[in-house]
């Protein structure tokens, strides 16, 4: 140190400076990093076009009997529509004792579908078909006591895919891999016979 | 010296060398790089691996020529592949016959780690860095399975992408971003492409250099699971070690040879496998209104299906389907055995190692099967030897009555 030759650059150097300029470069960097990523983690989600296609969809169920099932498509989702008669829905408190959540407290569905049947009208079921538990199609085994499910069957929906059972209002069984009842979309009755999937409310005005 | 003799030599080698270590690279990684002289049959799965890897890179090449990516003309593509491409049908079983032998070398090679106690130190990171492969190429061939858009990859690719709904708060919104539309649609089909021919395959390349390198830098275990690094000749070389080449290239290359005459057998004779490599539902174009009933993954993926099909609850089966595969990557600090190889270990060990490989392939085949009945049953029934492998580990292999190392390996010539 004492006789050394002169100072080298790296004696000169001010080390508090130093520690100060590179940790704020490295923070500033990083921040500039990170946001930079952001727009090529949003390019993963649903595109506008996704979104324009995610219109309500209109269908007619004049043709629709009891006992019956129809499907429709709104987001890439199939819709189950059925056709219930009166005496299977009168029979639907019976199942509550065996089903995770009869009350549909932790299920997705519209406030008018949060009841006993889980529909605005008795007659008509209408369901997101999609099992809660890994997104395969419930199958329909509407008939009570069927051959696969045994005599104690009341009749309803049962997954494929990991064998969920579900009651003829969605409900899902005690026992079954899904965690919720099947949701219900947002729908309501355009008319007697025209159902509109996508919308809570469109009798007023709204085209 | 050794890495000198490129100052000297002339002619276009020298040069060579002089402007990039080329001699010096051959001589530490394959000329004298020396691995035990003791290794058996199990030790030909690290390099059929390998093998697996690039011909899935050149078929995958070929195959990308003739894709075409989106969700009307992805399974018309594949047709057109399959019936006009002139081979295309070869190129086709050759890469889709890849995957599943891709998985049955990796399943060998870490069942090899498991009975020598390969993951043990300081083969650690060399352990890990195999896991990650394991864990990308599950993801790879998640993806390859769907492109083809027939209705097994639509299911599939629903039944997987929805499991990450079962994450607490953002699940929904995770599972849609993965998705990219309100459905399995032409978005997810695209970015699945992507990653399957352009990211991932760069990550595995990457990750099997390093693999590769941690490898060569600790040395190679042996069925015997000593260290020959501990007895070294007057130049410097393990005693019971001979350079990898020639030695073990020519013992792999026989092994190559026996390999592909297997493979070729499946490729030409029976691509399909029973519907165990290509399912029947998968000759139908995707439909999203019909879920192919029953349904099941890939053969590869079975146990951890079964696993998560044992529980009678969404969040808690994905949480032990999640655990079944974590659990390998702790392996290095659950076993606190003394010795590496089944050769020196206890009863204990070896008992719950049986159970262990039992139960997987139990599982495997349950997998494939309905999930009703007694197939649930056996499920439950195998979960509980494939978790205590691991969750009791800890404690039996402390407990194990270890047999006496030998300080040579042992070699029959």
């Amino acid at each position: 140190m004492s006789d050394a030759p002169p100072a080298t650059a790296e004696a000169n150097v001010d080390g508090t400076r130093r520690k100060f300029l590179t940790l704020a470069t490295s923070i500033v960097g990083g921040v500039g990093a990170v946001i930079a990523v952001v727009p090529f983690i949003e390019s993963w989600e649903p595109s506008e076009r996704a979104r324009a296609l995610g219109a309500p969809v209109v269908v007619d169920i004049s043709k629709l009997e009891t006992g019956q099932m129809i499907t429709a498509t709104w987001r890439k989702q199939v819709i189950y529509i059925v056709g219930r008669s009166k005496a299977l829905v009168d029979k639907l408190p019976a199942n509550d004792g065996e089903l995770k959540d009869a009350s549909s407290k932790n299920s997705i569905q519209p406030p008018y579908a949060m009841n006993e049947m889980r529909s605005r009208r008795a007659d008509v079921l209408v369901l997101i078909g999609i099992c809660t538990h890994l997104g395969c199609l419930p199958k329909q085994f509407f008939d009570p006591g069927d051959p696969v499910l045994g005599p104690s069957w009341p009749g309803g929906f049962r997954c494929p895919c990991h064998g969920s059972k579900f009651d003829l209002a969605g409900r899902v069984f005690n026992g079954s891999p899904a965690p919720t009842n099947l949701s219900v979309p947002p729908y309501n009755f355009k008319d007697e016979h025209t159902l509109v999937i996508g919308v809570d409310n469109t009798t007023s005005g709204a085209a | 010296m050794a890495h000198d003799v490129s100052n000297v030599k002339p002619g276009f080698w020298g040069w060579l060398n002089r402007r990039l270590p080329v001699e010096a690279l051959l001589k530490s990684q394959v000329t004298e790089y020396y691995a035990p002289k003791n290794f058996n049959f199990w030790y030909y799965f690290g390099s059929l691996a390998t093998l697996v890897l690039v011909m899935q890179l050149f078929t995958g090449i070929f195959l990308a020529m003739f894709y075409k990516v989106g969700e009307a003309s992805a399974f018309d593509s594949v047709e057109f592949i399959m019936r006009e491409v002139n081979y295309g049908w070869l190129i086709r079983y050759l890469h889709s016959t890849g995957a599943s032998a891709f998985f049955l070398c990796i399943y060998l090679h870490m069942f090899r780690a498991l009975i020598y106690g390969s993951y043990k130190a300081p083969r650690e990171l060399l352990w890990l860095f195999g896991m990650i492969i394991y864990l990308a190429l599950m993801a790879e061939a998640f993806m390859g399975y769907v492109l083809p858009w027939g209705n097994m990859s639509f299911w599939a690719a629903t039944v997987i992408i929805n499991l990450f709904g079962a994450v607490p708060v953002i699940g929904p919104g995770l599972v849609e971003w993965i998705r990219g539309d309100y459905g399995i649609a032409d978005s997810t089909l695209n970015r699945f492409f992507s990653l399957h021919v352009v990211a991932l395959p760069m990550v595995l390349l990457l990750l099997v250099a390093l693999h590769l390198m941690a490898l060569h830098e600790v040395g190679s275990n042996n069925p015997d699971g000593i260290d020959i690094k501990d007895r070294k000749d007057e130049k410097g070389h393990p005693l019971d070690g001979i350079p990898f080449h020639p030695y073990y290239t020519v013992k792999d290359l026989f092994g190559v040879g026996v390999f592909l005459t297997l493979f070729c057998i499946v490729v030409f004779f029976m691509p399909t496998f029973g519907d165990l490599l290509l399912e029947k539902a998968n000759f139908e174009p995707a439909n999203p209104l019909s879920t192919p009933d029953p349904i099941s993954p890939s053969w590869y993926f079975t146990p951890y299906y079964a696993i998560l099909r044992s529980f009678p609850d969404k969040a808690t089966g994905a949480v032990f389907m999640l655990i079944a595969v974590a659990s390998f990557f702790f392996l290095p600090w659950l076993d606190r055995s003394p010795v590496r190889s089944i050769r020196y270990r206890g009863w204990i060990y070896r008992t719950f190692l049986t159970l262990f490989v039992l139960s997987f392939l139990g599982l495997m085949y349950l997998g494939l099967q309905p999930a009703q009945g007694i197939y649930v049953t056996l499920s439950r029934i195998c979960c509980v030897p494939y978790f205590a492998f691991f969750a009791l580990m800890y404690w039996y292999t402390k407990w194990d009555p270890v047999k006496p190392v030998p300080e040579r390996v042992t070699f029959h010539a």
